[in-house]
Formats: C-alpha cells, sequence, structure tokens
C-alpha cells in the first residue's frame, strides 16, 4: 500500500520549496528521489543538509474539492522531508 | 483624401506601433554586464569562453528531446533505461545534460502527462533548449494544476473522461520530459522520420506528436 503523507501547513518565512496550494494537503509517495542538499539553506549560502526529497501524488479532488475539473486527475510534486508528515494507512 | 484621427500613436494600418525594446538597463542586467566584465578583467574567464557557452546554450534546441523520444520509440531496451534514468539515456545519446536529473514520463493508452513550475520555471533547457514563454507565465503555472483539461483544450488537445491527467509540478531538483505515444501510421518509420514528428509542446505534455504525412 501506497505511503500517505500530509503536507505540513507551515509559513515559515524565507525562501521555501513547498508550493502553498499543497500545504495541508494528503498524498500518497509516488517515488523517492534520494537526498538532495536543503535548497531553503542553500538559498542563503548557508552549510545545506541533505534531505530526501519524494514526488507526492495528490488527486485533484483533494486539492480543489468541488472546483475540481476531474476530480480522479493528479498533480505529482517535489517535497522535501521536512514539510511532510506520515498518515496511518488508509482504513 | 482628409482625415482627422490622430497618427501620432498608430501605424499606417491603423494598429500602435510596438515599443522598441532598447530600454534602459534594469538593475541586473548591470549587474551581470559589471560581473562579467569583472570576470574577464581578473583573467577567471576569457570573452571566448563565454561566447563558446552561449553559442552551447543556443546549440540545445527540442531536436535533442526529439531524437530521444524517437530512439525511445524504436528502442524497447532503450525505452526502459530512458524511464528508468532519463539524463544517463540522454547521455548514451550524447546530449550532456549537465547536472540536471532528468525524469521521463510515458503518455500511454490511459495516461496523459503534462509539466508545470509553479514556484518558478524549471525546464530540461540540457535538452529541450529555452523554454517557450507562455511556459513561464503566471497564467499558465497557476491554471496547469487548477484546470490543466481546459489549458490543454486551448492548445488543442482535447482528452477523453477515460484519460487519467498526472500533472507535474516540477518544483525543486528534477526536470521532466514526457515521452509521448507513438502516433497511429508511423509504423515503418525510420528514427529520423520520427524525431520530425516530435514538437515540443508534446514533450511538454501540451501538444502531441504530428501525426505522419501530417
Amino acid at each position: 500500500m501506497a505511503e500517505r503523507v500530509r503536507v505540513k501547513a507551515m509559513m515559515p518565512p524565507g525562501h521555501v520549496r513547498a508550493p502553498f496550494y499543497l500545504r495541508g494537503k494528503t498524498g500518497e509517495i509516488e517515488r523517492s528521489l534520494g537526498p538532495f542538499k536543503n535548497p531553503e539553506q542553500l538559498a542563503y549560502a548557508l552549510p545545506a543538509a541533505p534531505k530526501n526529497l519524494y514526488r507526492v501524488r495528490f488527486t485533484m479532488a483533494e486539492l480543489w474539492g468541488a472546483e475540481a475539473e476531474a476530480p480522479q486527475d493528479f498533480v505529482e510534486a517535489e517535497i522535501y522531508e521536512h514539510w511532510l508528515e506520515r498518515l496511518p494507512d488508509a482504513p | 483624401m482628409p482625415h482627422d484621427h490622430p497618427h501620432d500613436h498608430l501605424s499606417p494600418s491603423g494598429h500602435p506601433f510596438r515599443t522598441d525594446n532598447d530600454t534602459p538597463l534594469s538593475y541586473f542586467q548591470t549587474m551581470e554586464i559589471a560581473v562579467r566584465e569583472l570576470l574577464i578583467e581578473k583573467g577567471v574567464l576569457s570573452p571566448a569562453e563565454i561566447a563558446a557557452q552561449i553559442d552551447v546554450m543556443d546549440g540545445r534546441s527540442p531536436a535533442n528531446g526529439a531524437a530521444v523520444v524517437a530512439r525511445a520509440w524504436t528502442d524497447p531496451a532503450f525505452k526502459a533505461r530512458l524511464l528508468a534514468d532519463a539524463g544517463a539515456a540522454s547521455q548514451e545519446m550524447g546530449f550532456d545534460i549537465g547536472p540536471l536529473n532528468l525524469i521521463a514520463v510515458e503518455n500511454t493508452a490511459d495516461t496523459h502527462n503534462l509539466v508545470v513550475c509553479t514556484l518558478c520555471s524549471c525546464y530540461p533547457r540540457n535538452l529541450l533548449g529555452l523554454p517557450p514563454d507562455w511556459y513561464k507565465t503566471r497564467a499558465y503555472r497557476s491554471r496547469a494544476v487548477k484546470e490543466p483539461r481546459s489549458v490543454l483544450r486551448e492548445f488543442g488537445v482535447e482528452l477523453p473522461e477515460t484519460t487519467r491527467l498526472r500533472v507535474h509540478d516540477s518544483t525543486a531538483d528534477m526536470r521532466y520530459i514526457v515521452l509521448p505515444a507513438r502516433p497511429a501510421g508511423s509504423d515503418g518509420m525510420d528514427e529520423g522520420a520520427l524525431a520530425a514528428l516530435v514538437t515540443r509542446d508534446a514533450m511538454i505534455g501540451a501538444g502531441l506528436p504530428r501525426a505522419p504525412g501530417g
């Protein structure tokens, strides 16, 4: 079963790499892309720890609710691990 | 024939003149020139090296990506390698994609892929050359994740309801190329002829390959 995650709905100041429209939304890990130096620190020339990057798959229904053109379509986006919280498997 | 409308802002055809682009330099244009001239003055780079790099960038074009797609259409083993690691597969064909991480996503009978970058304008320049202007617009970047089927319709691509659409928001360290489905009626065409069917838009997912003979 695919791993379910939620994008943290946080609003930290500065350069962040989690698109606003995905914050607070629940999706499934589509694939793991491995570690990358955290671009949110690289942007300020700070020492950047490697962070795992994941492709997360969201349904249009999850993102846009009743306004979705086709609820079963997907958006897949790259989200860093520190923006994700794991959720229990769907019942 | 006498007429009384003003001519100051209209061309003889009656349309406004297009504004010239020789406006004063922006802050960043000035900064770029200053940094470039300093690098040359300090001997870090030579003008020839800069000119050569511009030539390399100008030499990248969608034809490179089209060659990769045509190869994937004709060589199943290459296609498998492309879908597993698009960067390595492109390099295998001699396309130096540099430090780029590249993912190929495949259009099939029941799936269509569309690429966007909502945060900025990430694009696989090393393989496809410069992005089209519309790719960088706020309208495309915001609408592609919200109403992608309407956007595709405006590009002339009508997706059946049964087709699952995957929109890829290229937000950080990955670039994407769409591997379009091989057009019907292209059996027997060689790689070169097939590559001519592959448009730039088809590799973004905003279009489809040309029909053979079309």
